[in-house]
């Protein structure tokens, strides 16, 4: 389609990927980072899904988790602090074929992002969203987040951050044309595999929040909820992401939740009491951005060359 | 333009013209028509139609909207004055001209503004509509006299007109019907083209019912009859030569429909925009016809996402297009600079109005131009170049998508609200398979090669595009080595900003001398960039034909900077710079020589040849007028001791 060459298209003998045609250059995050296992789990979907690497594209903004594209082996675009979503969604806009993956932070998305988070859901174009959610801005040494709880001491409110977080989730599933929400945790392997590899599936945008451990900065964050799982709720459901029994030992709280139900979903993540984990909503209908902004990428050269020339007829004098 | 759909049959007419005998027919060379009135008359719709119908008549043509910053300012108020100004001639018109000959009004209130601009003279004739001097308010009869007593006193002939009443015997409301009748009365006193005229009407309101359009046709006719009866004057303005249009093809655009054709000729797919003025029309325009080529119109949340959205395209190898505005500009800086550090082509086109901040949202100035070139922190060098007139506006974006590809860049191209409000015929694009981006390659990446393989005398390097296979590559805003490896170490840093500032180098040992408007060596010279040109080189024709050894040069290319022109300067005994930006008048309290801040262009200049380059700027929001720069031309000569006697004709 984009003139590639015969023995490309053909592919008369299959190409097999392995986890090292995902892989880039060594991780740098630090030991015990939460998005060690998010890249491996990325990465295992990559292959898992035989997706071309030279057809993928991690895009993300800046901070820790921004780092992801340098450890993959697609191509990459480490772009402008917040500002991930918008050069996702321009790189989706004229090339629907290439697939896409966004990784940004809390600070990246819910803070300096805020607008683009909002519109990027709008469109909805077929991408994977990982938020790495950590309350905590890393890269730039322990700064208060949107997510950070109330009373985190930070570098900015040493005395304890002073007003309460943002609840990302509500402000999701508000969004007009919002298709795919689900919340994991970064040390459930497994879920969160499953949850990304929805989320790929998922065509729209696969809003993914990965609650992530920083043993660095917010390590009170994150030990606070691993060592309580009765804080989480572990949704299930036939439409939702599967869930196997060492996840379901994890997380003994359990809630059949149907993904359809946005009223439902609502509710669930209003509830401050617990933290609702898996697929929360789900709308496989929703439109995407690119089948309009797409649309004359067929067109040849010549053809636009001819149209362009009567568009000149019609105001000549 | 489309030929009619509808003919309507007129009883009797006789030929193409007005043939109907009057005594008194003036043929002229040149004229400028004005028509004020309140926001929402009608008003530049009646002046693009005749505009339009004397450049099928072969004349050379100008037409400026006079546009209020607010949407609907109150009725009769001097700041609401809304309008147009048609300039035509019987040759090529680059501007639009000097004071007004003849203005069509439809209240006294809006003509004060257009006293207090310049716009008229002694002898204007003013043909002003006369109901307000039976108005019931009893002050607005008091304003209506006082005002007409005061034209009058400055030397404006004024008619007082029945308009609307003559339009009240065709249509109940004429506020939304005068606007054709005054086209009737003003193609009766240019002698236009009846026949084209309708036609003209009838493509105007093609959208609309067949009814519409017959109703402004009558209200046309009637116009032309009340013309025939009030006014004992007619002019003629014959056509250019036929040399200038014989075999030769026209369209009719300001300067942001033309960038929006420029968009659809260079072959990129994308525009990705926010709302500005004045930049938004552009984007009117493609969001109309882009899909027949293939193409979208983004409209982003904001002007960060507009950039980004089109980065993102670019990146991808769909090079794309955004427009902008002076504070649209501002916010888009970070992108810009990613664009300059990670290589990506990206057209970016600012249509400049008065600054800073929200300034003059309306109106024109030439206040970016250091912005562009310097806006990012860092070093970020990128290709800035600037349309001087409607037809570059076009042509200048099919050669930025060129440069951005070539060299691997974000260029940024100048336009301004003069450009993007004026309308003129010029020359018929002819389409060329070279102004389009090629298909975008998707063959397999040598991975020997790096995906910035710079080469160290040009700085240029080829680009891997994703869906290449083993092209995989991560483009970064951080320092990076030729692999595109996050690097911190000072070599790499250097290495990379030197090969970027290269490429512009690279560029501008492409590039040509500018060519000297006039003798190439004398007593002045004036140097101006953008959408001055036309009026500049009218200001110098004048003041060379009464003796004076004047000269001027354009720049089109203002980063990198075409080359010799300290050879050129050299030739002349004083440079300067003519540009619509702030600079210290040297004459001011504290301004020193040291003190001074210079207009935009000569402080690079100045920079550029370490001359001692002087300017002469203004920011009153209006084009330059080659009256007002005729003027400045005398004025340094004469403080330079340089006088020829003209016989007082100056």
């Amino acid at each position: 389609m984009f003139g590639l060459k015969a023995d490309w298209s053909l592919e008369v003998f299959e190409r097999y990927f392995t986890i090292g045609d995902y892989a880039g250059g060594e991780a740098r995050w630090c030991p015990g980072c939460g998005d060690h296992a998010v890249l491996s789990a990325a990465q295992r979907v990559l292959r898992d899904e035989q997706q071309k690497p030279e057809l993928s594209v991690c895009v993300s903004g800046i901070g820790c988790s921004s780092r992801m594209p340098h450890y993959l082996g697609t191509y990459g675009f480490h772009g402008l602090h917040g500002r991930a979503l918008p050069l996702a969604c321009g790189v989706k806009s004229r090339r629907p074929d290439l697939d896409v993956w966004v990784a940004t932070g809390d600070g990246d998305c819910f803070s300096i992002g805020t607008a683009h988070w909002i519109h990027a859901l709008r469109y909805n174009m077929n991408m994977t969203l990982m938020v790495f959610d950590n309350a905590i801005y890393g890269l730039t040494k322990a700064q208060t987040s949107p997510t950070s709880p109330i009373g985190l001491k930070t570098n900015t409110h040493p005395f304890g951050a002073i007003i309460k977080p943002h609840n990302p989730l509500t402000v999701t599933l508000g969004v007009t044309n919002v298709s795919f929400v689900a919340q994991v945790v970064d040390w459930s392997p497994p879920l969160l595999y499953e949850t990304l590899r929805a989320a790929y599936r998922h065509r729209g945008t696969g809003f993914v929040r990965i609650i992530q451990r920083c043993p660095v900065y917010a390590e009170k964050v994150s030990k606070e909820l691993q060592a309580d799982p009765s804080r989480f709720l572990l949704l299930e459901h036939e439409q939702g992401v599967r869930v196997d029994p060492g996840v379901q030992h994890q997380f003994p709280e359990r809630l059949e939740h149907d993904p359809s139900n946005l009223v439902r979903a609502f509710e669930l993540c209003a509830d401050q009491s617990r933290i609702p984990i898996g697929l929360i909503y789900h709308n496989p209908d929703a439109p995407c951005y690119e089948d309009m902004s797409s649309q004359g990428i067929e067109m040849t050269s010549n053809e636009r060359l001819k149209r362009f020339d009567a568009l000149l007829d019609r105001i000549t004098i | 333009m489309s030929r009619a759909t509808t003919s309507p049959q007129e009883p009797g007419a006789q030929g193409e013209t007005d043939t109907e005998a009057v005594a008194d027919v003036q043929c002229i060379g040149e004229h400028i028509v004005e028509i004020v009135s309140d926001s929402g008359e009608g008003a530049q719709k009646a002046g693009q139609t005749f505009g339009t119908v004397s450049a099928r008549m072969g004349n050379g043509v100008w037409t400026v909207e006079i546009i209020p910053a607010e949407i609907q300012p109150p009725a009769r108020s001097p700041a609401g004055a809304s309008g147009i100004r048609i300039r035509l001639a019987s040759h090529y018109v680059t501007n639009m001209g000097d004071e007004a000959d003849t203005v069509v009004a439809f209240n006294e209130q809006v003509l004060y503004s257009r006293v207090a601009t310049g716009a008229y003279k002694k002898g204007t004739v003013v043909l002003l509509e006369d109901k307000w001097r039976e108005d019931p308010v009893p002050e607005i009869r008091a304003q209506y006299a006082k005002a007409v007593m005061e034209f009058r006193e400055n030397g404006l002939i004024v008619h007082e007109l029945p308009i609307e009443n003559a339009c009240r015997e065709i249509m109940s409301n004429p506020r939304r019907g005068k606007n054709m009748f005054v086209l009737g009365m003003l193609c009766h006193l240019y002698s236009r083209d009846i026949r084209k005229a309708k036609d003209e009407i009838a493509t105007t309101f093609k959208r609309k019912k067949a009814d519409v359009i017959a109703l402004n046709h009558e209200l046309f006719d009637a116009g032309l009859a009340f013309a025939t009866e009030h006014l004992k004057t007619r002019y003629e303005i014959p056509p250019q030569p036929p040399e200038e249009t014989e075999g030769k093809r026209f369209i009719v655009t300001n300067g942001n429909q033309a960038v929006g054709l420029g968009v659809m000729a260079s072959g990129m797919e994308l525009v990705s925009m926010y709302p500005i003025t004045p930049a938004t029309s552009a984007s009117h325009y493609l969001a109309e016809v882009f899909q027949e080529v293939g193409g979208f119109v983004h409209q982003a949340e904001d002007e960060i996402a507009a950039v980004g959205f089109a980065i993102g395209s670019s990146f991808a190898g769909k090079t794309a297009c955004t427009i902008t505005s002076g504070p649209g500009l501002a916010l888009k800086t970070e992108m810009l600079a990613l664009a300059v550090m990670a290589e990506v082509p990206l057209v970016l086109v600012v249509v400049q109005r008065g600054g800073p901040s929200t300034g003059l949202p309306t109106k024109v100035e030439q206040g970016d131009l250091l912005a562009c070139l310097y806006g990012e922190p860092g070093d970020a060098p990128k290709v800035v170049i600037a349309a001087a007139t409607i037809q570059e506006c076009l042509h200048f974006v099919i050669m930025a998508r060129r440069l951005a590809d070539a060299f691997r860049t974000p260029v940024i191209l100048l336009s301004d609200a003069n450009l993007a409000t004026g309308v003129q015929p010029y020359l018929r694009p002819e389409p060329s398979p070279d102004w389009l981006a090629p298909p975008v390659d998707q063959s397999e990446w040598d991975r020997s090669v790096p995906p910035y393989d710079w080469d160290p005398e040009t700085g240029l390097s080829p680009r891997p595009i994703p869906g290449m296979p083993g092209g995989q590559y991560i483009l970064t805003g951080l320092a990076h080595t030729n692999q595109s490896k996050v690097a911190y170490d000072s070599d790499s840093n250097q290495l990379g900003c030197s090969m970027r500032s290269r490429k512009l180098a690279a560029l501008a040992s492409t590039l040509n001398p500018p060519v000297v408007h006039g003798d190439v060596e004398g007593d002045l010279l004036l140097v101006s960039w953008g959408s001055t040109l036309g009026a500049i080189e009218e200001a110098v024709d004048r003041a060379q034909a009464q003796g004076h050894r004047v000269s001027s040069l354009h720049l089109r290319f203002l980063s990198p900077m075409e080359p010799g022109l300290k050879e050129i300067f050299a030739r002349f005994g004083k440079v300067m710079t003519v540009e619509i930006n702030y600079s210290d008048d040297p004459d001011a309290p504290l301004i020193t020589d040291e003190t001074r801040r210079y207009a935009q262009l000569a402080w690079l200049l100045r920079a550029h040849t370490l001359m001692d380059i002087d300017c002469w700027s203004a920011v009153y929001g209006h084009p330059l007028q080659p009256g007002m720069i005729h003027n400045v031309i005398l004025e340094r000569l004469t403080a330079m001791g340089k006088t020829v006697d003209d016989g007082g004709n100056a």
